[in-house]
């Protein structure tokens, strides 16, 4: 992450570094066999919040376009510091005339006996979340050994996946660094309370088990069964590289202020790192580290780093924590605390010659910022010490609102902390480049878009500068049932794995006993999305086109598609539809907009009976109705038209084969051209090709309804295999993405069309990865709902209950 | 008319209407929508939105309401009357259970006459 950071910022700060003519030629090694993700975020994927995907700070792109060589899964074995070279594992040698060294750290083993056996793991990178997910998936016991912020995350993570979680601690009380004694008491509390059991002051003795973990031995004696043991007791420097090349190495590798090591040509960064006697493991100074290494590089002679003071959240959804600063006691400090013990509230102040020099706060956090910069600026506070404890809102007085909270702070005061970003930069940001949402300024600045604690403040200062122009989407609830956005929801239904429509309702408080036509409906979509072959669609929160398979119309009687597959049909599916439209007396019949026939008017106790006749000709839903797939137009193509570069019907039927069935934010219409002429109209569809003589270029986000948009390229694919892989993961990640209703021209102008290729087309991994996702959702997507119907599925759907004959009254 | 007054039409079993959901009663004065509510309780209106003449019997039932299908109005089970900003009620049909049977009441339904047609060829 910290080298990342420090390119982003060389690559900045002199445009000319990157690229293969650039000042520098950038080679990375990296041992662990992916690209930069953001290790921050792994607790969210471990209780499953986020996908890998959606932490990956540099797709594969990132280093292509900048002309970055990577090596994933290479370890350096040597440093050769005469010579000016680096050797990783597999021989490769590259040559160097600035090297970064930027180890990080490894965690910290207990030296106990059983501290090898399988089942027990650390907590560092992707492959250890993944060998914790793996052994969630039995289900069982779990114990996470070390109560500081990483094992606290593990610990909530782990109980998101189903296990049972004992959490032991040798000290005796929770985060002891980053809190005092009372907050750590309310943390455990609350823990507790959502069924985490904390044992604090535990001294681990053994690790027992034949084979394979199966308990903890504590020094007391006491055993605790565990499937599984997480070591999270602390991390130390990876200096070992450095020591055997000879540089100066004491906790860290040694740096100067300049990034420096011993040895001037070679800086050294992040958690390898120690700068003035001190070792860093949060995000900010490594940032900050990363941003004077590339102010080096780039001819800075200026920058130097300084230790500054940091700030802590825990990430855990649902639980408010921030500390910051140095909060110990000691004779010439004196503190202030607020304390709700009812509503779960603890503030604690420390002061020293009226500056505050530490500040904790549990349950309501929103001051973190407020406190943080007192800290960092050492304000002398003597004037506000009275009310200091309540917040900024309650300076001079009375409350101020939120905004003017913001309003006050300085331009320089932090608003992100992971990534150091000020609120001068925000608001310049926003001024200059018209950003009017949240994406955007994280896009820009950064800001928000790592751990999102700051994320309020962000908004604060969005609705400062556009006022009433400031319309977060991301704030709109739902509908009157709910207070979230369609985005918080789908986020909480994956992360606190909610499986069905009661669940969400009574897990996240709707307002109303069973919703209404409006929420039900996008429940249901989010949740047959969201899980695939686990989740039961719930007919009753369909809209009656969905629950019948067919489009309801003005008189109450329904019209029929059925699927032509590009549009192609024969002289037997002909001959069906004109024997069903005279069996049925079905009054009209009509070509649709999407190559293929309507039949209008059909009385809705005929509906299995029209269907029986169509599915025996060999015919299926069309799914005319479904916020689905609907059709996929195309034109001849190469077989027959003297243009035709490739074979567009061809592709088109291959595209429906595979794509049929599955359900979507809001209908998908496709089309498939045979060459730029365009005769199948793929420029205004949600998703299209045209076919060119190199392969097919892929549109997509187009629109000729209510709005009339022309496509955005996506990419170019050189094969069809390449092309359906494309398509697939695209429509996937709008399946994943998008706001129940939400046609895809509207999501990719909300999300960014930057944001899709990257993940599309500069990320083969994540493409390869939402490819297979919509796999596995298709092979429980694609049954015929009409042929279950006419098996007897719904029929009550179908007949009346009763028909009475009345005696008419008397006149 | 008195003859009629005290009858009660059996239209079926009450199990036989579907949680959230709805059944179509055929009657000469017109389909007749009998409603079973998340709770469990039972609502009769005539199957006609105020609004256009949608069949309400297709919409989407949650609390004690549904949605008409064709325009989102919002109807009350417990009166027919629009909700929100829309006007206009849809005749509500009283109904019992006995022993399982759903039961609706004869003389309101024949009280309804014939529904004021937009002359749709059946």
């Amino acid at each position: 992450m910290a080298p990342g950071r420090a390119l982003e910022k060389l690559f900045e700060l002199d445009p000319g570094a990157s690229g293969g003519s650039g000042t520098y030629s950038v080679t990375i090694f990296n041992a662990e066999p992916r690209v930069n993700y953001d290790r921050i975020m792994l607790s969210p994927v471990l209780s499953g919040e986020k996908s890998y995907e959606e932490i990956v700070i540099h797709g594969d792109g990132w280093y292509i376009r900048n002309g970055v060589t990577l090596y994933k899964g290479v370890r350096v074995t040597a440093i050769d510091r005469v010579a000016k070279t680096v050797t990783g594992t597999g021989g490769i040698t590259v040559p160097y005339d600035d090297l970064i060294v930027a180890t990080g750290s490894v965690p910290f083993i207990l030296p106990v006996p059983g501290a090898n056996l399988p089942g027990v793991v650390t907590y560092r990178d992707l492959d250890d979340v993944h060998a914790m997910m793996v052994a969630a998936k039995a289900g069982g016991r779990a114990v996470v050994i070390g109560g500081g912020l990483l094992g606290l995350e593990a610990a909530a993570g782990l109980q998101a996946q189903g296990m049972t979680v004992t959490v032991l601690h040798l000290m005796p009380h929770l985060m002891e660094r980053q809190l005092d004694p009372a907050a750590g008491y309310l943390l455990q509390r609350e823990l507790e309370r959502r069924g985490i059991a904390v044992r604090c002051q535990a001294n681990t003795q053994a690790i027992e088990g034949e084979g394979r973990v199966s308990g903890v031995r504590l020094d007391d004696g006491t055993l605790i069964p565990a499937d599984l043991v997480v070591m999270a007791v602390g991390i130390r420097p990876n200096a070992g590289l450095a020591r055997e090349a000879g540089l100066a190495v004491n906790r860290g590798i040694v740096v100067g202020p300049d990034m420096r090591s011993s040895d001037p040509s070679i800086f050294a960064l992040g958690e390898c790192a120690e700068a003035e006697g001190q070792v860093f493991g949060l995000v900010a100074p490594l940032y900050e580290m990363a941003n004077v290494v590339a102010a080096r590089l780039s001819g800075d002679e200026t920058a130097v780093f300084k230790p500054a003071v940091t700030a802590t959240k825990l990430k855990v959804t649902g639980i408010d924590l921030y500390s910051a600063g140095d909060f110990a006691e000691a004779k010439d400090r004196e503190e202030i605390v607020l304390r709700d013990p009812t509503a779960g509230l603890y503030r604690r102040l420390v002061l020293r010659d009226n500056r505050v020099i530490g500040a904790v706060m549990y349950g309501d956090t929103s001051d973190g910022a407020w406190f943080f910069d007192l800290i960092r600026r050492g304000t002398d506070i003597s004037g506000m010490r009275q009310t200091l404890i309540f917040g900024q809102g309650y300076q001079g007085g009375q409350a101020l609102d939120p905004l003017a909270t913001v309003a006050a702070l300085p331009d320089d005061a932090e608003i992100c902390g992971c990534n150091g970003v000020c609120k001068g930069t925000i608001i310049q940001k926003i001024d200059e480049l018209g950003l009017t949402t949240l994406d955007g300024v994280r896009a820009h600045t950064k800001a928000s878009a790592s751990c999102g604690s700051c994320t309020g403040l962000v908004e604060n200062l969005l609705r400062l500068r556009l006022g009433e122009g400031y319309n977060p989407a991301a704030v709109q609830p739902m509908c009157g049932c709910t207070d979230l956005g369609h985005d918080e929801l789908r986020r909480l239904i994956r992360a606190k794995r909610l499986k069905s429509i009661p669940a969400v309702m009574q897990e996240l408080g709707w307002k109303t006993s069973c919703g209404c036509a409006k929420c039900r409906p996008a429940l249901n979509y989010y949740l047959v999305c969201d899980w695939p072959g686990e989740y039961a669609d719930d007919q009753q929160s369909r809209f009656i086109n969905e629950r019948v398979h067919a489009n309801i119309q003005k008189d109450g009687t329904f019209s029929v598609v059925p699927r032509m597959w590009g549009g192609l049909t024969s002289a037997k599916e002909l001959r069906a539809i004109a024997d069903v439209v005279d069996k049925f007396a079905i009054p009209t019949v009509k070509v649709t907009g999407g190559q293929r026939i309507d039949m209008l008017g059909v009385r809705k106790e005929d509906l299995p009976a029209v269907w029986a006749d169509l599915n025996a000709a060999g015919m299926i839903s069309g799914a005319a109705y479904a916020k689905g797939l609907r059709t996929v137009k195309t034109c001849v193509g190469s077989d027959w038209c003297r243009f035709g570069t490739q074979d567009s019907t061809g592709l088109g039927v291959r595209l429906e084969k595979f794509m049929w069935g599955s359900w979507t934010p809001a209908k998908l219409k496709m089309a498939v051209s045979g060459c730029p002429r365009n005769c199948a109209e793929a420029t205004c569809k949600d998703i299209g090709v045209i076919c060119v003589d190199s392969g097919y270029e892929i549109h997509f986000a187009g629109a000729a309804g209510l709005d009339i948009k022309g496509t955005e390229i996506l990419g170019h694919a050189g094969t069809e295999d390449e092309a359906v892989e494309i398509i697939a993961a695209l429509t996937q990640l709008y399946r994943e993405q998008g706001h129940y209703l939400e046609r895809i021209y509207k999501w990719a102008k909300r999300v960014g069309i930057p944001a899709i290729k990257a993940a599309i087309i500069e990320d083969p991994a994540r493409r390869r990865a939402l490819f297979e996702r919509f796999v596995l959702s298709q092979r429980y997507a694609q049954v015929d709902p009409w042929a279950e119907r006419v098996n007897g599925r719904e029929a009550h759907e179908f007949a009346a209950m009763a028909e009475l004959r009345l005696p008419q009254a008397a006149e | 008319m008195n003859r009629i007054a005290e009858t009660w039409l059996d239209i079926g079993a009450e199990a036989d209407i579907p949680l959230r959901g709805a059944r179509v009663v055929r009657a000469p004065i017109g389909d007749i929508a009998v409603f079973k509510a998340a709770d469990g309780t039972l609502f009769a209106l005539r199957d006609r939105c105020p609004h256009k003449g949608g069949p309400l019997s297709q919409g989407i039932v949650h609390g004690h309401a549904v949605t008409c299908p064709l325009h989102n109005w919002v109807i009350s089970l417990e009166t027919g009357e629009a909700q929100g900003a829309d006007h206009g009620c849809t005749p509500k049909i009283p109904l019992r259970v006995e022993n399982g049977r759903v039961l609706l009441d004869a003389a309101a339904i024949a009280r309804l006459g014939a529904p004021q047609s937009d002359a749709s060829a059946a």
